[in-house]
């Protein structure tokens, strides 16, 4: 009998893929149109960046701390993809290694001073929206042609955006759940004293877990201006949000370690056609924020009852 | 009992000190292998200090610890420990919840790497359950936080016994049966002593006096942050183990309440007939009464507490009453106390509602409340204003007793409140719920120590999931709680009865 009943936990780590399986047949239902190569890139063209940016962000939660300046880092690195690393390549890249470098420094300060990640990154928020202003006064700029070349390419069967995700998704899942390593980066989110017990350093899995969100952030930004072909300071500013959502509707916690890779980027894709399924339904813009946070607590609340059935 | 056994570690003038609060004097302590030790003292005894530090956890402010194969080495830390064989199991578990067994196995080793570490962590750790606790039931892939208390210890246990290159020299067990049943304990202390006799080391920690005399081969005793007492296990008593503790041994007996007679005919205060119970038995509390839910650890007494609690909501009726119950919770970590808060605030928080002026809190009531229950409770701490983490387990859970009992609740639930709380404190809590069960309130006590039965009146004895004995007066002995909750495997043995034929 028990066999036939998969588990609660099971089914929660099911819920993101079913969220967006139900998602993507409402979509196909209203648009038919959709149902195609050219379809497909649009819906998901934007899922990428965002995709990356929850990465990012899964990265910080993984270890109980949260990143609220992820928008503004995801914009910063825009405004250097497109201006900086277009005409002098080597001082762009060098930027580059310098803000994986500053989260990285970023962990090491939120660890050692024992201080609340949320106050420190949302003032990083406004440091790196002013650097990006300064680096980009007006919204211009132009991605380099390469970056634009990759992020356009045409693959075979399905969009590129598909093949990319299901790639990124593997790596980090092999990454942070299959490695060795992985598990005590995990561990830290879930008992840190423990881990320290065991005769780890905290200092360095945090730096760890932030400059990986870095690394991810860069991706971010460099994949988007790809896109967008220019930049802008504020191009990036809802991701940081988005990114927390797209978290917490792929199955991870706020605090305990319990994080899910291949479910963050479900819940980024999630949350990308959410706005689209939006759009099709003649939903005005100006809704969506709020359509888009009726979807979360929907999913949430699904998870919740999961929980309690499996709890009995 | 073992002349022969080699010196392992010196212990050599050790000391602690967190600013001005002294938690550990000038140590000095033998380590042998071969050999048993049990460490027994109150709280603040410097125990768990003394333990941190040869854990590797905590630095020593004082001397040092030297090896027997070894320099005295100077920044001692966890590395240092792991590399000499030393394992601890410390009293709160140090399990990743989010972490499967065979993650929490690898987390402890960092040489478990590469390509099918999973494999050979699972393996490892598989094994070891295997070898102590057999038939434990424990599916390695699962994550922690989904097993019960027990089992997380019982993970921990065999975790610390596990080794991939350095074999283990002493396993230090900081109260490792206060969550495991009779069987479970069994298995773990005859482990204990297969290990010892292959020339393994262990200090033992334990409340239960019983344990360390019957399964140690020297025992010391600790008191204000110093030894007092260094001796063979065959030279102490349990009389004399806590005489020399310092703390006043009350003979057993004397405590045991004069049975209250239950009025046939009398409506029960609390009425409860458990999901699984397959005949007419239930539960009842009458007012006044000291009611025990005993048997097996994980036999249904803290669903039926929860059940109690759940069935008795608070009157929809009436704006701002309470539930008429409080509860004291056993996993202090878990479902206890509200770890940002002071002392105080974690004592009011359960009188909240009556403090209330006009929509505010009355500052001036709270602050009373807290106040009173420092005094009689007698928490220590300099402050009621400091954190709640700041104060000792025992006092942590005193802080718990006062949050019910300082609330107006007529009825005090306890799922097993005592877990690892020492001697003297429990001594206190005691004579404050026979105090107050004479002033008429209600207990529903579980229990997983013999020993507090004896304060009880009525007496339920849970076994899976269902009441199977209903003992009061004269039938209340030890003898007949161990048959009800071993019945049906017809092991009635004492819980601590030595494991092994000792020679």
């Amino acid at each position: 009998m028990k066999a036939f009943i998969p588990s609660s936990r099971i089914l929660r780590s099911l819920l993101p893929a079913f969220s967006l399986t139900v998602l993507l047949i409402a979509i196909f239902y209203l648009q038919p149109r959709t149902m195609s190569y050219m379809g497909l890139n649009l819906l998901l063209n934007l899922a990428l960046p965002i995709a990356f940016a929850t990465l990012a962000q899964m990265c910080v939660i993984t270890v109980n701390d949260l990143d609220l300046g992820i928008g503004a880092f995801v914009g910063f690195v825009a405004c250097v993809g497109a201006t900086w690393l277009n005409d002098t390549p080597v001082l762009g890249a060098g930027v580059l290694i310098l803000c994986i470098a500053a989260y990285a420094a970023l962990g090491a300060l939120i660890h050692l001073r024992n201080l609340p990640s949320i106050v420190v990154t949302l003032g990083m928020s406004f440091f790196w929206l002013g650097l990006a202003l300064l680096v980009l006064p007006t919204p211009g700029g132009k991605a380099p042609d390469w970056v634009r070349a990759v992020m356009t390419v045409k693959t075979p069967g399905l969009p590129a955006t598909i093949y990319a995700s299901v790639l990124v998704a593997i790596l980090v899942h092999v990454a942070l759940m299959r490695s060795a390593y992985g598990v005590v980066l995990r561990g830290v989110g879930g008992n840190p004293r423990a881990v320290e017990r065991a005769g780890w350093s905290l200092l360095r899995a945090k730096m760890t877990m932030y400059s990986l969100a870095g690394f991810f952030g860069v991706l971010s930004g460099i994949s988007l201006i790809g896109l967008t072909t220019s930049a802008d300071a504020n191009i990036a500013l809802r991701y940081t949000l988005l990114s927390i959502a797209g978290v917490i509707l792929g199955g991870g916690e706020f605090v305990g370690g319990r994080i899910s890779p291949v479910g963050a980027v479900l819940g980024a894709i999630t949350l990308t056609l959410a706005g689209s399924f939006l759009s099709f339904l003649r939903i005005s813009p100006d809704w969506q924020i709020g359509a888009q946070g009726a979807i979360l607590i929907l999913v949430l609340a699904l998870r919740v009852l999961i929980n309690r059935a499996g709890s009995k | 009992m073992f002349e022969s056994s080699e010196r392992l570690i010196a212990v050599d003038g050790v000391g602690k000190s967190y600013g001005a609060v002294r938690a550990l004097g000038e140590v000095c302590l033998e380590i042998n292998s071969g050999q048993a030790l049990g460490i027994v003292g109150h709280n603040g005894a410097g125990k768990s200090t003394l333990i941190s530090i040869l854990a590797g956890t905590q630095l020593p402010s004082r001397g040092q610890l030297a090896f027997a194969d070894g320099e005295p080495m100077p920044g001692y830390g966890v590395g240092q420990a792991h590399a000499n064989g030393i394992r601890c199991v410390f009293q709160e578990l140090s399990l990743c919840p989010n972490l499967s067994v065979a993650e929490n196995a690898r987390i402890l080793h960092p040489a478990i790497r590469g390509f099918g570490w999973k494999a050979s962590a699972t393996r490892l750790i598989a094994g070891k359950l295997d070898e102590i606790f057999p038939g434990h039931g424990i599916n390695t892939g699962e994550p922690v936080g989904d097993l019960t208390i027990a089992k997380r210890q019982m993970v921990e246990i065999a975790r610390a016994f596990t080794f991939v290159d350095t074999p283990i020299r002493l396993v230090i067990l900081d109260e490792p049966t206060s969550s495991l049943d009779t069987v479970i304990a069994r298995q773990l202390l005859a482990h204990l002593r297969s290990f010892i006799d292959q020339g393994g080391a262990c200090i033992l920690i334990s409340h239960l006096l019983e344990e360390i005399l019957e399964n140690c081969d020297r025992i010391v005793v600790m008191r204000d942050g110093g030894v007092v007492a260094d001796r063979e296990a065959t030279a102490f008593t349990k009389t004399s183990l806590v005489a020399a503790m310092g703390s006043v041994a009350k003979e057993r007996g004397s405590t045991r309440r004069a049975p209250t007679k239950r009025k046939t005919g009398e409506q029960p205060l609390v009425s409860l007939r458990p999901a699984r119970q397959s005949d007419e038995r239930t539960l009842n509390v009458y007012t006044g009464e000291i009611v025990g839910l005993a048997g097996l650890s994980g036999h249904g007494q803290t669903e039926a507490l929860v059940d109690i609690y759940l069935k008795n909501p608070p009157s929809p009726l009436v704006s701002g009453t309470q539930r008429p119950m409080a509860l004291v919770p056993g996993d202090r970590q878990v479902d206890g106390v509200f770890p940002l808060w002071s002392i105080g605030r974690n004592i009011t928080i359960g009188s909240m509602r009556h403090m209330v002026r006009g929509g505010l809190i009355d500052q001036q009531a709270e602050e009373r409340l807290a106040e009173e229950w420092k005094r009689r409770i007698a928490i220590r701490t300099p402050d009621m204003h400091d954190n709640i983490l700041s104060l000792s387990g025992g006092n942590q859970q005193k802080a718990l007793f006062a949050r019910a009992l300082g609330s107006p609740a007529g009825i005090i639930l306890m799922d097993d409140p005592m877990r690892g709380v020492d001697i003297s404190t429990k001594q206190e809590v005691y004579e404050m719920i026979r105090e107050e069960a004479g002033l008429g309130r209600t207990f529903i006590w579980y229990t997983t120590e013999m020993d507090e039965l004896e304060h009880c009146d009525h007496v339920y004895v849970f076994r899976n999931g269902s009441i199977v004995a209903d003992l009061s007066g004269d039938e209340l002995t030890e003898q007949k709680v161990l048959q009800a909750s071993f019945e049906e495997s017809g092991d009635a043995e004492r819980r601590h009865t030595r494991v092994d034929g000792a020679p």
